[in-house]
């Protein structure tokens, strides 16, 4: 059942000149997770802060078009009554710590007190969404003594822990190292097993192959592509348009055209590309890295 | 214009040992990936290089300065720094003021401030956006700005933090030309880098740190090659090299250009 969808939707900045998005549809599945891939400036993180209520009840500007998620319709709620719904953790983490807070625990604890959730309950909460995405060390640090990694991590636990029904998330592992990365891609794997529906804008597609269930592919504030993770990440649109493709794709790509690949198929991920270099023998378990499910 | 490094030992006032005991010569004209994971120490080192921070114990010599008794306003003159966070280095409200302001502030002449700006400007994109507030661009093209305020410097020593973060293949690859033009200047580029194919497509030297140590130093081929030891760090190797192991390649390959080659000739 869809959770999200979007109709026609087109929207300007203030002080812009053309709309950044234009004529957007989408539906989001419950419990889907989906990633949105493009190029800088492509209006990825628009579509999030759209989908977050922040286009336009914050950012104002021409809207056009219906966004709705739960059967709620963006234009006729108020911020403050979206939020429940739909969580977003920013592309920076900087812009979204609160400098309210003198440690990462109450800076969790902070969307929690502005709904009104009992300390008991509230606790209890913060703590699990902390052990959720391994930052229980880092609790009584203050937010901004930490690194841009450990930022995010903050930045995606205190939305997590509101427990929305849409989970929006804009580049939330860019400046984490490869297993920090690889535990985001897995707790949010998790909350969409579990039924949160996730739209996340992220770069690294190995990860996306993996993990998401679907791929917008996003340009010039159009939707260029959407479908089946390999699918869409293989296509030669998107090497043509220079975005969202990964080395073993490029490489099986270029070796295809030297003999040395011999599928019609394009791998994405490591395995894939392992697999159809050489079939057998096959690679270990271990190096296949944690599986999807 | 070579940088010493000599037995540098940094403890953050909160006691933090960040560094602890790090020896190391970069080269003039080298082009030197730092890695390794968060908090390995990569930013606190390159942070003492400009004098941003000053070594509890040890030295760090810029050429034949010692940084410990330079101003960071002098050293600027020699070694420029790129930031993780464009937002926290613009201040100006235009591009051509924050890219002339280093120049500017070096003393050099108008004609040289002038020259110096268009080739920055030049070498990041930035052509059509002399006008344009940087805070009304988008974080990729305000990552260029940063990126061309410094290179207006001209220092012989440029240093970047995370310059890939964030940034779609366009821009990447945009950044690995304008380090491959300071090559051909014979620039020293330092970068810290989380994104080890970026490093091992445009870097020949690699140095690995890991809890405020060296770990490993070396031709970025031979470094890159060592998994189980950059494992200590939590950096895994390029993309391609693990899939040239899996394939049982006889030969490390670290990019495509190497990858094609070993599996051609198979």
């Amino acid at each position: 059942m869809a959770l999200v969808t979007l109709q026609n939707v087109t929207y300007k900045y203030p002080l812009t000149k053309t709309p950044v998005l234009q004529n957007i549809n989408l539906q989001v599945n419950e419990g889907e997770f989906v990633a949105v891939v493009g190029p800088n400036g492509a209006g990825k993180s628009t579509l999030c802060y759209a989908l977050a209520g922040f286009v336009p009840h914050f950012f104002k500007g021409e809207i056009s078009g219906s966004i709705e998620v739960d059967g709620k319709e963006s234009s006729k709620s108020t911020l403050d009554e979206w939020v429940l719904n739909v969580g977003l953790a920013f592309q920076n983490p900087f812009n979204q710590i609160s400098g309210a807070k003198y440690t990462v625990f109450e800076e969790i604890a902070f969307g929690l007190e502005n709904i009104g959730v009992p300390r008991s309950e509230m606790k209890a909460r913060v703590d699990e969404a902390m052990s959720l995405t391994g930052i229980s060390d880092l609790a009584d640090r203050s937010p901004y003594s930490l690194s841009g990694g450990q930022q995010q991590r903050v930045a995606l636990t205190s939305i997590l822990v509101m427990r929305p029904r849409l989970l929006v998330l804009d580049e939330p592992t860019s400046q984490m190292d490869p297993i920090g990365t690889r535990e985001v891609f897995g707790v949010v794997r998790k909350m969409a097993e579990e039924g949160m529906t996730v739209v996340m804008v992220e770069h690294k597609v190995e990860w996306i192959a993996h993990f998401a269930d679907r791929v917008i592919a996003l340009k010039e504030g159009q939707i260029l592509l959407e479908g089946k993770p390999n699918k869409v990440l293989t296509s030669d649109v998107l090497m043509e348009n220079g975005f969202g493709v990964s080395r073993y794709t490029s490489v099986a790509r270029e070796a295809k055209k030297q003999g040395s690949w011999k599928q019609d198929k394009l791998p994405v991920t490591l395995f894939e590309a392992a697999e159809g270099f050489a079939p057998t023998p096959s690679p270990s378990p271990r190096e296949r890295g944690e599986s999807k499910k | 214009m070579n940088i010493e490094i000599k037995d540098l030992r940094f403890t953050y006032p909160t006691g933090l040992e960040a560094l602890k005991g790090i020896s190391l010569t970069i080269n003039a004209g080298e082009q030197v990936a730092i890695v390794g994971q968060n908090g390995a120490g990569k930013t606190t080192l390159v942070r003492h290089f400009n004098g941003l921070l000053r070594p509890s114990a040890g030295s760090v010599w810029v050429g034949e300065w010692d940084t410990a008794k330079y101003s960071v306003a002098k050293l600027a003159s020699r070694v420029g720094y790129v930031f993780q966070n464009p937002d926290e280095q613009l201040f100006s409200r235009d591009v051509l003021t924050e890219v002339a302001f280093g120049p500017k502030n070096l003393g050099y002449a108008k004609d040289k401030v002038d020259e110096l700006v268009k080739r920055a400007l030049s070498l990041t994109e930035l052509n059509d956006q002399t006008e344009t507030n940087p805070y009304d661009l988008s974080p990729t093209w305000r990552k260029m700005v940063a990126l061309a305020s410094i290179i207006a410097m001209d220092t012989p020593i440029v240093i970047f933090d995370e310059p890939t973060t964030g940034q779609d293949a366009v821009s990447v690859a945009r950044i690995a030309n304008v380090i491959a033009e300071l090559k051909k200047e014979d620039k020293t580029v330092i970068a810290i880098t989380h994104d080890i194919d970026f490093c091992a497509e445009n870097f020949e030297r690699v140095i690995a740190l890991s809890n405020g140590g060296v770990l490993l130093d070396g031709e970025a081929h031979d470094v890159l090659a060592q998994e189980e030891i950059l494992a200590q760090t939590y950096v895994d190797p390029p993309q391609l090299t693990r899939l040239g192991k899996m394939l049982g390649l006889k030969d490390t390959v670290i990019n495509q250009e190497e990858f094609l080659k070993a599996v051609g000739q198979d």
